[in-house]
């Protein structure tokens, strides 16, 4: 009956979940680190969204170019001043220090924005499209739209562009890049930034359809990584396959076992991919 | 694996049981969840420190056990009784849970182990006519505790406190043992471990049991202690963080080190609480980046650091002048 309504909603979250995960994967995959302030970069970019078009009247759809940049310096200058010190360390000591680096970034939000939620409500409302029975949301679908083009972008700019080629060089392999004549640490820092950008990004397409809350970082956070984990790490298309896929099975879980327990069944799905296919749907060694 | 510190550090551990003599509410306070966070610590360094495997799994086995030892104490069962059969039932699941998952190495293993504790976080959400769901769970008062304020106080540290001493002449053990021996091979290096014959799952298994069955049992005397627990609470990721920050603190790997950095990572906690309440976790989280930049060796690295500076002081010394 409503299956085909699910499966629009499925579909269109899916493509938010993917640009969640785009920038998430990149860093994972390429800098080996697993960067757990990248809910909170989301949650930042929600700000911005909200600050911008409450105070100057700036539309979201134009704040996300201003968060491309914006957030690609911050993340630039993390990977650059702190994360580049300990990149060749352990797993545990990199975890760790995005989680400290994300208790003081979260800790800096509540202060800042306060703990409760707010939303970004636009004036005037976009309305919904309906066709036949299947209702969307005109910003769902304009947000999709945006999500689906950022991801596209930032897979032709690892494609395509010089320092997409020279990141997935140092992915490859970090001595012969540095042979080549690669400048490694200042790629790392342009990953890093990359992933910060499309976070942000992400976040003002999100500041749209979710209430906006710091405590909303974890949510995401949780997201990336079940995204991550079913696509396979290391490509663009990884990410997208992933993220379609953990939306379908939220939409057609919560119509199936009830909403709520969409977050374990997702977790559940993450823990039996870990186990019975590590490397994820289309994994693959280094980041194409 | 020095005999004299160990003896020495389990003799200052059993000192610590005078503090009911000498201490009012808020020492025992401060006393008890000085126990538990050495307990936390000295049982996740089993796996991390011995073993060398990022586990973020102490949430699990902490909110696990504050859940079946804690609801085992609303329906009547004692305090040690509740907590044995935590510890026990967290042991089993453990051992079966770590021949699946430590099948995984470094990044994977560690988010395997992280969706574990929100797994269970989600499932005793939603079933609420066991565990209360989301309006948590209330724990009545336990008739052995001697009842009043300062009688409970003492009740739950001897408890805590006995439980850390299990814990370390358990944990020293196994360091000494053959299992011990078999950890410090995997973390070198597992396929060399597994050439020579080391059942490499079966210790990595054992290893994840014994970093989660006291941690489960601090989990039942939390839940005790406190008489409310929810899951947000008891499922806390914190609870898996603060470990692994308290033995980097001490130094990974070592049993005395764990302790140590556990008890001045409640002292720093304790300061930070009492003055910046706002900005604890800021705080924390400015620790925890500063103490992996700049002292990645724990706290026990500063003095020959500050050997290595001096003597370098000396030596250009002459020279200047």
């Amino acid at each position: 009956m409503y299956t085909l309504q699910i499966l629009v909603n499925g579909i269109v979250l899916g493509c938010l979940y993917a640009c969640i995960a785009a920038g998430f994967s990149l860093v994972w995959g390429v800098l080996n680190v697993i960067n757990l302030m990248h809910g909170s970069f989301i949650v930042l970019g929600s700000y911005l969204a909200w600050g911008a078009y409450n105070t100057m009247g700036i539309s979201p759809w134009l704040t996300v170019l201003i968060a491309a940049p914006l957030f690609y310096a911050g993340g630039y200058l993390v990977q650059r001043g702190l994360l580049n010190r300990v990149i060749a360390a352990p797993v545990l000591v990199t975890l760790t220090l995005t989680f400290g680096l994300d208790l003081i970034l979260n800790n800096a939000m509540i202060l800042a924005f306060r703990a409760d939620y707010r939303s970004l409500i636009l004036d005037p409302p976009l309305g919904t499209i309906a066709m036949g029975s299947v209702v969307v949301p005109v910003d769902r679908l304009v947000a999709m739209l945006f999500a689906l083009v950022l991801t596209g972008v930032l897979y032709l700019i690892l494609r395509r562009s010089r320092v997409g080629r020279a990141i997935i060089a140092v992915r490859l392999d970090r001595d012969a890049a540095t042979l080549m004549g690669v400048d490694v640490k200042a790629t790392n820092a342009a990953a890093f930034g990359l992933g910060a950008g499309m976070a942000g990004c992400a976040g003002v397409l999100m500041a749209l359809i979710f209430p906006i809350s710091p405590l909303s970082s974890t949510a995401y956070l949780g997201k990336a990584f079940v995204v991550c984990v079913l696509g396979g790490l290391g490509s663009v298309p990884g990410a997208v396959l992933g993220g379609l896929l953990l939306g379908l099975v939220e939409s057609f879980g919560a119509m199936a076992f009830g909403p709520e327990h969409a977050v374990t069944l997702s977790f559940s799905l993450l823990i039996l991919f870990l186990v019975l296919r590590p490397q994820g749907l289309l994994g693959k060694r280094g980041f194409e | 694996m020095n005999w004299r510190r160990d003896a020495l550090l389990l003799g200052a551990v059993i000192a610590l049981g005078v503090l009911p003599w000498v201490g009012q509410p808020y020492t025992l306070r401060l006393g008890t969840f000085a126990c538990m966070y050495a307990v936390l610590a000295v049982s996740w360094n089993v796996i991390g420190g011995f073993a060398g495997y990022p586990s973020f799994a102490t949430a699990a086995f902490f909110g696990f056990g504050a859940y079946a030892g804690g609801i085992m104490l609303t329906r009547g069962y004692p305090l040690a009784v509740a907590a044995l059969s935590a510890g026990a039932i967290a042991f089993a699941a453990a051992v079966v849970m770590g021949a699946v998952l430590l099948r995984l190495r470094g990044h994977y293993f560690a988010i395997a182990s992280l969706a574990v504790a929100e797994v269970l976080r989600e499932l005793t959400n939603s079933a609420t006519e066991l565990t209360g769901g989301g309006m948590g769970l209330n724990i009545p008062f336990d008739a052995a505790s001697g009842g009043g304020v300062v009688g409970e106080a003492t009740y739950y540290f001897r408890a805590m406190w006995l439980l850390l001493i299990v814990t370390l002449v358990v944990v020293l053990y196994v360091q000494r043992s053959r299992l011990g021996f078999g950890l410090a091979c995997i973390r070198q290096n597992e396929a060399a471990a597994d050439m020579i014959g080391i059942n490499a799952t079966l210790y990595k298994s054992l290893a994840l049991a014994f970093s989660g069955v006291f941690v489960a049992m601090a989990g039942t005397l939390y839940a005790g202690w406190v008489h409310y627990i929810e899951p947000p609470d008891v499922y806390d990721i914190l609870y898996a963080v603060k470990p692994i920050v308290m033995v980097l603190l001490g130094g990974l790997g070592s049993v005395t080190g764990a302790v140590l950095g556990a008890f001045a990572f409640l002292g720093i906690e304790e300061l930070v609480w009492r003055n910046y309440l706002q900005i604890h976790t800021g705080m924390l989280g400015l620790l925890v980046v500063v103490l992996l930049l700049f002292l990645p060796q724990g706290l026990v690295s500063i003095g020959p650091r500050l050997a290595i500076w001096r003597a370098r002081q000396r030596r250009e010394a002459p020279r200047g002048g």
